[in-house]
């Protein structure tokens, strides 16, 4: 079956892999703490991007609803979907009007979790993603492993591979300033000669009408500008109330999500240029239901930093694609269930609950308390293993019965000193790399009833 | 000083010498120490695992054998931090609420209601101290290095107390070392790759014990400690602290 248990085990096979794996992530959690340190109010800044963006989630209907009035008076074409099926189909109907087969998009989550590329290469539209990262993973048939970083999991070796494969480029060579330059070419081409360009969105302004799009290579806007059609998919918590709310929440993302003070493009959309068409695509696809579980609605909150993924012990030793969702790590362990329960039940529990998700996240969603939650929520559903569920039953009764714990702890130790091949098998997932502690002869409890009578 | 000492479930089995430790410590500080026979465990093994609905009579068992005392004090952070957050009991929420308020981990018993500005102990060795997460990110005896705020470090105030004690700092110096509870055997892979990276920053800063307020996860590097055949040691901070 295929897991984060399963996926996880074969990404560790390669153990230096994991260590430049995790040494490349733990840099990018290193630069965010120097930038996070020279904002002397950073905690304060946190807690009020968490509390702005509860006033969102706290009145998403009314703010919806007067960003579509601004927009609409701005010109733009807006559209609601209420799941990822409609998403896309807005989309390719858009595309089908316009008899455009050949498109560009840069880096949208939104696209991702509503599997749009695969949606339209199956109606035989041609898409190209325009972010480097994302076009790299596009080119080896992945997925991006991770939201911001999306080919981190490839070395340089390997680009340059892809690149002599695609792209023509000598082969062996992995400078990456070469390649750079290659991808530019090749991509330069596709934004001169396609008609429609997708673009995501980072916030949408309920006062203004207008959509702010954060990029560090400019190719949003690249798409964008040289469009007729532009079209930008939201999922509907990415509103925030007033453009005034941007100083707080583009202070905190850049230096969130790399280190950087703030992405090269910051760059606000609030009417379509002359002679072009815009469109917003305002998407649900579960949010709604996940604003309606109080223990998980801060979950919409997220503004898609991947600071948890970078911090995430667990993450950096597994690998984004051992969390099968187009959002992985903490974040994608919470906001996943949601989506599907059976299919994710195995992504809450890839996690120690180590909390150091919670104390990076620049709007203070409290990831490991809700990893803990979902747990609960995922067994009462019937989601867990029938063995681990009668395991745990022989557990609780074990433990809840003083005199029987004291005689299953003697045994068990007695057991451990004199056939210790018990536990020492391969059977034995502790004991596959790991030495089991000493048993020793005497509890503590029976050291104490002999000694302090 | 009423105190009632509970020993987790694996600490009471494996490691005795750390409860006889944590035991001379609070007696030594002045405290009348009392420890119910009928104690088991805190409840969190099922509770992480998706049961917090199985643990409901160990909840009662807890609260029946705690009840009396004016403070709990338990030589792990994690369980602690369990009893703090989730220690409930339908025919006495009044008294589990109270436990809750009145359950202190060791080191932070030590220094935040007993006081203690000096320790009586020698132990002339190069110690890791591994801040474990609940401890740290969950009841706050260490600042978290995610955090922009001081550091503080509880554990770290009384080991600087021991004579002859050098503290090396860590590479990262408050990375979970992969334990998790069942996460250990559940996903073996990835709780081993962590534990090993763990123990490797500790051997890098050529340490001759590994110590820590939590012996959960001293239990794990040591499994890795004694696989790679290694000299180092873990000792729970109660057993330095009682090197007199």
């Amino acid at each position: 079956m295929v897991n984060h248990v399963s996926l996880s085990e074969t990404f560790n096979k390669d153990e230096e892999r994991v260590n430049w794996h995790d040494e490349t992530l733990w840099w990018i959690r290193q630069k965010r703490d120097k930038a996070a340190w020279q904002i002397p109010e950073w905690e304060e800044l946190r807690e009020m991007a968490s509390q702005i963006k509860m006033n969102t989630l706290s009145n998403l209907h009314d703010y919806l609803l007067q960003f579509e009035k601004n927009a609409l008076a701005n010109g733009i074409v807006v559209h609601w979907a209420a799941d990822a099926d409609e998403h896309n189909k807005i989309v390719y109907d858009i595309l089908t009007k316009n008899k455009v087969e050949r498109i560009v998009k840069s880096k949208s989550m939104l696209t991702e979790e509503c599997h749009l590329n695969h949606f339209l290469a199956e109606k035989g539209i041609d898409v190209i993603d325009t972010d480097l990262g994302e076009r790299i993973v596009q080119l080896a048939d992945e997925a991006p492993s991770h939201i911001v970083l999306p080919c981190i999991h490839k070395k340089k070796e390997e680009i340059g591979e892809l690149f002599h494969r695609f792209l023509g480029t000598p082969e062996g060579n992995a400078d990456p300033q070469f390649l750079t330059a290659a991808a530019r070419i090749h991509l330069r081409e596709k934004f001169m000669t396609r008609r429609v360009a997708i673009t995501g969105v980072n916030f949408a302004i309920a006062e203004t009408g207008e959509f702010v799009i954060c990029t560090n290579e400019g190719n949003a806007d690249m798409g964008a500008h040289l469009s007729d059609i532009h079209i930008a998919c939201m999922g509907i918590e990415k509103l925030i109330p007033q453009r005034t709310h941007l100083s707080v929440f583009l202070r905190l993302l850049a230096r969130s999500a790399t280190g950087q003070p703030v992405t090269t493009y910051s760059s606000h959309f609030s009417k379509p240029l002359a002679g072009q068409e815009l469109h917003i695509v305002l998407v649900d696809n579960g949010r709604t239901r996940q604003l309606g579980r109080p223990d998980f609605r801060n979950s919409l909150k997220c503004i898609r930093c991947g600071a948890c993924m970078n911090t995430c012990p667990v993450y950096r030793r597994s690998g984004g694609h051992s969390y099968h969702n187009a959002i992985s790590g903490p974040i994608g362990a919470i906001l996943a269930p949601n989506l599907d329960m059976k299919e994710y039940a195995d992504l809450p529990f890839a996690s120690t609950l180590c909390g150091s998700c919670s104390n990076v996240c620049p709007v203070k969603i409290d990831i490991h308390q809700q990893l803990y939650k979902w747990r609960q929520v995922l067994t009462k559903e019937g989601h867990s293993p029938a063995a681990k569920t009668a395991a745990m039953k022989v557990m609780a009764g074990t433990l809840s019965r003083p005199g029987l714990y004291r005689f299953a702890g003697k045994a068990g130790r007695w057991f451990m000193r004199n056939i210790p091949w018990l536990t020492n098998n391969r059977l034995n997932p502790w004991y596959k790399q790991r030495e089991m502690p000493a048993p020793p002869k005497e509890s503590f409890g029976e050291w104490f009833k002999k000694m302090r009578k | 000083m009423n105190v009632g000492l509970f020993i987790p479930c694996y600490v009471d089995q494996f490691y005795p010498g750390v409860a006889i430790a944590t035991l001379q410590l609070l007696e030594k500080y002045g405290c009348k120490v009392g420890y119910p026979a009928g104690q088991t465990c805190c409840g969190q093994p099922m509770a992480n695992s998706g049961y917090e609905h199985l643990a409901d009579s160990c909840n009662t068992l807890f609260v029946k054998n705690f009840a009396e005392f004016d403070y709990i004090v338990c030589p792990s952070g994690s369980c602690t931090l369990h009893i703090k957050e989730h220690l409930h009991d339908n025919a006495s929420p009044a008294e589990a609420k109270s436990i809750r308020s009145r359950i202190y981990e060791l080191s932070e018993f030590m220094t935040d209601i007993l006081k203690v500005e000096s320790i009586s102990s020698r132990f002339p060795y190069k110690v890791g101290l591994h801040q474990s997460c609940h401890g740290q990110r969950g009841l706050y005896i260490s600042q978290m290095s995610e955090l922009v705020a001081e550091p503080f470090s509880k554990p770290g105030k009384l080991l600087q107390m021991v004579e002859g004690l050098e503290l090396v700092s860590l590479g990262r110096s408050d990375e979970c070392c992969g334990f998790g509870g069942t996460f250990c055997v559940a996903e073996e892979a990835v709780s081993v790759k962590m534990g090993k990276d763990r123990v490797d920053d500790h051997l890098k800063n050529k340490v001759d014990v590994i110590t820590g307020a939590d012996m959960s996860c001293l239990m794990h590097m040591e499994g890795i400690l004694k696989r790679q055949k290694s000299n180092v040691r873990v000792m729970h901070i109660a057993e330095i602290l009682t090197q007199w």
